[in-house]
């Protein structure tokens, strides 16, 4: 029962937050909705025993990539943009568009909603023998060791991308 | 009782969120945290399934995905940047650089 209302506390403050970034004027405002969502994620990680998880969410998603967004929208001008037209022109199909999406998306769910219910979990429920951050380092160092080496070069990569890009030309380079 | 098929519906109507914001905003900060939005919806996905099946795998794979969120972020924004030493603006209608 408490897990029940504990879901739709978080799946309510998710979904409203979400539908308040993509509507605020304001791109701060949006951010900071953005934050909502983002914690109220992190509950629903809670809610499925993924406590590790949740926990990178919060300091990699809010701490980090929040904070990017933030820094970014501190060094381009917000008051221009807000005066302007918000919305597309095609905003009408791309409702529609949207709309069909969620519409099939729930109905195959819905259809197949009894295959999500398998035969009671090999292992009981409830918390295992080891914690969740050690069976997570476990197979991330093991199973997916070599995944685990290309993400940190994707985003070695992509670190020294950004600062290529954002990084001011020196006169020999002109 | 919270089924897998609760968290599934909220992950579609997440995703479902973040595609209308990038569909219908012109703004291009905004369709970055649609992005985000999006990654969001995929990952819940991965975790409930992990945990209907008892594995730790979907763990992973989500970790995998917050990396991939935050490399996409950090080269975004670069890109914002960029954009907007050369043409003072957000607005994606009038970033059209590369359109001809």
């Amino acid at each position: 029962m408490l897990e029940l209302v504990l879901f739709y506390i978080f799946a309510a403050m998710a979904v409203v937050s979400a539908i308040l970034v993509i509507t605020s004027k304001n791109v701060v405002h949006s951010a900071a909705f953005l934050g909502g969502t983002l914690f109220a994620v992190a509950g629903i990680f809670l809610t499925l025993h993924a406590e590790f998880l949740a926990g990178v969410q919060v300091i990699v998603y809010v701490g980090g990539i929040l904070v990017l967004f933030v820094f970014v929208i501190m060094l381009i001008s917000v008051e221009r943009a807000e005066h302007e037209r918000q919305y597309h022109r095609q905003w009408m199909i791309a409702l529609i568009t949207s709309a069909i999406l969620i519409v099939e998306i729930a109905y195959g769910l819905y259809k197949g909603r009894d295959s999500f219910v398998l035969p009671p979990a090999v292992i009981p429920p409830a918390v295992p023998a080891a914690g969740n951050s050690e069976l997570v380092g476990t197979a991330l160092y093991t199973t997916y060791l070599l995944p685990f080496e290309i993400a940190s070069i994707l985003l070695l990569v992509a670190v020294v991308g950004a600062v290529v890009l954002a990084k001011k030309k020196t006169p020999a380079e002109e | 009782m919270v089924t897998t098929f609760h968290y599934l519906m909220l992950s579609a109507a997440l995703f479902t969120i973040g595609v209308i914001g990038v569909l219908t905003r012109r703004n291009i900060m905004v369709i970055l945290m649609s992005i985000e939005l999006m990654m969001n919806a995929v990952n819940i996905n991965l975790i409930a399934f992990g945990d209907r099946l008892q594995q730790v795998s979907g763990q992973v794979f989500a970790i995998f995905v917050i990396t991939v969120a935050a490399a996409e972020a950090a080269v975004g924004l670069g890109i914002v940047i960029a954009m907007f030493k050369n043409k003072e603006t957000m607005n994606i209608n009038e970033i059209d650089l590369m359109k001809w």
